[in-house]
């Protein structure tokens, strides 16, 4: 298994993360979509980690883990409040920015 | 020590008008008595200390602080005192220290007396900085303090409209004098580089050849139209009248002895310039004596006892005016000094007067109130003798000399006409004053005696008044003719006096003395002896009478020139040019904006996602171009 090959999978993951987070309308379904990316960016990480044989790169990769479990629970917690007080969680219906 | 004559009103001004909320009118006004009492002290001790200085070198002089420094440019904060600002220190805090004291009784029910004191403190303190400026900015300092103090006082009953205007009235015709005084002083550092009266007096007597004589015509003439604001003098009088709308001490102190006088004391200051410019003299001698005659014939038929007081003080700086235009600044000086004695003297009774009959001002409902007041009389009867001319109470002098120096000043017609005319407005001084007396003090009272008990007023009242009546009977005395003491003290100042005394003026003085009689004796004869002549030639003389009480019509006719005139264009400006132009770009600068913003609000939809596309084709732009470099 090339780097090159590897790197052609994260890169895959991370737009069709990209397209979930742009496109779709169900938070939940956002939320997922940006764990996909940051595990693209996680196996990015890890290819040249090997590539260039430094840990530098895994130790990276545990500090994304952390933070993206860390996000997980604060985004999944808005969400919650969010449904609670609006009845819903689709984006196009949460347009509070406007005003 | 120069400075602390002006310091004292001002600590007393402070006193009052930052701790003084709460203070009585017995408190407050001791309190600013005081304070006046110790600049006079001091202003005292100062004259004598010039007195015993060799004649040639009589000046004191202090410069308190650097002013101001720009450049190569120094102003210093310099007080100067010569024989001639002596004497006019000691008549401010003289005359002032007494009508503080008056004040006391006379502001006794008044609602905010510390605030009545600090002002008349802080008139004080500006008008000592006016006359012992030692140059012209300091001068104008204390010309516009005085002018604040004069709106501030003459307003001071501001609940009610008419006063409030009035005193809008004194401020608004004053910037118009004082305008044409900072013209002046413009020009005047044009001329000569330099603000310091000394300094100026050299650079003028160096230059006595080549000074552009055009130049300080100009300027002499606008320094006048200050002084024409200040002094009251027409066309810029009619501020005064209207100035009675203030407690009486304060059209005594303000408006009769000390601050309208500064124009007279402004010219004699000035006068090496002055003398210069024969041009300016002319104007300066041709406004006094009409002045002097047409507010006399004012006075002859005013019903309210301060107006007449207020046209008489006009057509009396209208004589000093002539003096100083006559060259004769000892005489202009002399007749200012003594018409702040008996001036004042005037005004006090008069306040006496209405104190006395509960505010009631016009003289048609008094009568018979020597019996009341029999104090009020005396003194104030003196005042009348003394302001008539009647030998040898002070007036008779000092008119005596400014009517000599008029005569013999120029030779043939116009000397004699300028005599004429002051000869004409004596007899009429004579006359409305005795007449002023007769309707208030005499006859049968025309107040209904049961509802109106007039009463003498309290001892701090009547003891000022005595002791200016005092000086208004022996005032004279410091100016005889031949051996005026005066004009050898002011000769350091003004130059030797000039007019020579001959046998003519002897015969003049006499005339005047006749003329005086005959007017006291009219006025006796019509309205005491034989009211109903008055009756009946009020009847004969109604159109005449109509004019004189309407003041020729003057206030109306600038309400159709000017007021009328310039309220109209204000109104256009508001409804045209403010409302549609300044608003209209104001208000199209918020409208621009709000429109720009309604544009950029489309963007701005409030869906997350449209702004995660924006971010993420902005992101691949800035990658791009940090990449490859695309120039976009």
């Amino acid at each position: 298994m090339t780097t090159t090959s590897t790197l052609l999978v994260a890169s895959g993951f991370f737009f069709i993360g990209l397209f979930g987070v742009l496109v779709r309308r169900n938070i939940l379904i956002v939320l997922m979509s940006i764990e996909l990316m940051l595990n693209a960016v996680n196996l990015t990480f890890a290819a040249f980690s090997r590539e260039l044989e430094q840990a530098a790169g895994q130790m990276a990769v545990f500090f994304v883990i952390t933070v993206a479990a860390a996000e997980s629970a604060v985004g999944l917690g808005l969400l919650i409040t969010l449904f609670r007080n609006l009845k819903t969680v689709n984006t196009d219906q949460i347009q509070a920015l406007k005003e | 020590m120069l400075a602390l004559i002006l310091a004292l009103p001002l600590v007393g001004f402070l006193i009052n008008g930052v701790f003084g909320r709460r203070f009585s009118a017995k408190i407050a006004g001791s309190i600013a008595s005081a304070a006046i009492l110790g600049a006079f002290v001091i202003s005292v001790s100062k004259f004598f200390e010039l007195y015993s200085m060799d004649e040639s070198s009589r000046v004191i002089e202090q410069v308190v602080f650097q002013w101001i420094t720009v450049g190569d440019f120094s102003l210093p904060f310099v007080l100067r005192l010569d024989p001639l600002s002596s004497i006019m220190t000691l008549v401010v805090t003289g005359v002032g220290f007494l009508i503080h004291v008056y004040s006391i009784g006379y502001m006794d029910h008044d609602r905010t007396p510390p605030k009545f004191f600090a002002y008349l403190n802080l008139f004080s303190f500006a008008m000592l900085a006016l006359v012992l400026g030692g140059n012209l900015p300091i001068m104008f300092l204390g010309w516009e303090g005085v002018g604040l103090c004069s709106y501030l006082l003459i307003g001071y009953w501001y609940e009610d409209d008419a006063k409030a205007s009035a005193g809008k009235k004194a401020f608004i015709v004053n910037r118009i004098g004082d305008l044409g005084f900072l013209v002046g002083i413009f020009t005047l550092f044009g001329l000569f580089g330099t603000l310091d009266f000394v300094a100026i007096k050299d650079v003028a007597a160096q230059n006595a050849t080549t000074v552009s004589i055009a130049t300080l015509t100009f300027a002499t003439v606008c320094l006048f139209i200050g002084a024409m604001g200040k002094s009251a003098q027409f066309p810029l009088y009619v501020w005064l009248p209207d100035a009675m709308a203030g407690p009486t001490p304060v059209s005594a102190l303000i408006h009769a002895a000390t601050m309208v006088t500064a124009g007279v004391y402004m010219i004699a200051r000035m006068n090496f310039l002055f003398a210069l410019c024969p041009t300016t003299l002319m104007i300066v001698s041709g406004v006094g004596a009409f002045t002097a005659l047409f507010a006399a014939t004012i006075a002859l038929a005013q019903n309210d006892i301060k107006k007449v007081l207020a046209y008489s003080t006009v057509s009396q700086l209208g004589y000093m005016f002539m003096a100083v235009g006559v060259g004769a600044y000892v005489a202009g000086v002399f007749h200012l000094v003594t018409h702040a004695f008996f001036k004042a003297l005037l005004f006090l009774g008069s306040g006496s007067v209405i104190h006395g009959m509960h505010e009631e001002q016009d003289i048609m409902k008094m009568g018979g109130l020597k019996k009341y007041m029999p104090k009020t009389f005396l003194t104030f009867a003196i005042g009348t003798i003394a302001i008539a001319g009647i030998p040898p109470f002070a007036g008779f002098f000092s008119k005596d000399e400014i009517l000599w120096n008029a005569f013999s000043s120029h030779h043939g017609l116009a000397g004699t006409a300028l005599w004429g005319v002051g000869a004409l407005t004596a007899f009429l001084t004579a006359f409305y004053m005795t007449r002023l007396t007769c309707l208030t003090f005499l006859g049968a009272p025309r107040f209904d005696a049961h509802h109106t008990h007039p009463h003498e007023s309290p001892n701090v009242m009547v003891v000022p008044l005595l002791i200016l009546a005092g000086l208004s009977m022996v005032g004279g005395f410091i100016g005889i003719p031949g051996h005026s003491w005066l004009a050898h003290w002011l000769t350091p100042v003004v130059g030797p006096h000039s007019a020579a005394h001959d046998s003519m003026e002897y015969i003049l003085m006499a005339v005047s003395v006749l003329i005086a009689a005959a007017g006291c004796g009219l006025a006796y004869f019509i309205f005491v002896a034989r009211p109903e002549i008055a009756a009946k030639s009020a009847k004969q003389l109604a159109a005449i009478r109509k004019v004189l009480s309407n003041k020729y019509y003057v206030d109306e006719a600038y309400d159709g020139l000017f007021v009328g005139p310039i309220k109209k264009l204000s109104v256009a400006l508001w409804k045209h040019f403010d409302v549609k132009v300044i608003d209209g770009l104001v208000l199209g600068v918020a409208r621009v904006s709000k429109a720009a913003g309604e544009i950029a609000r489309i963007a701005h939809t409030g869906e997350l996602q449209l702004y995660a596309v924006a971010v993420v084709f902005g992101l691949i732009a800035i990658l791009g171009y940090m990449i490859y470099g695309i120039n976009l």
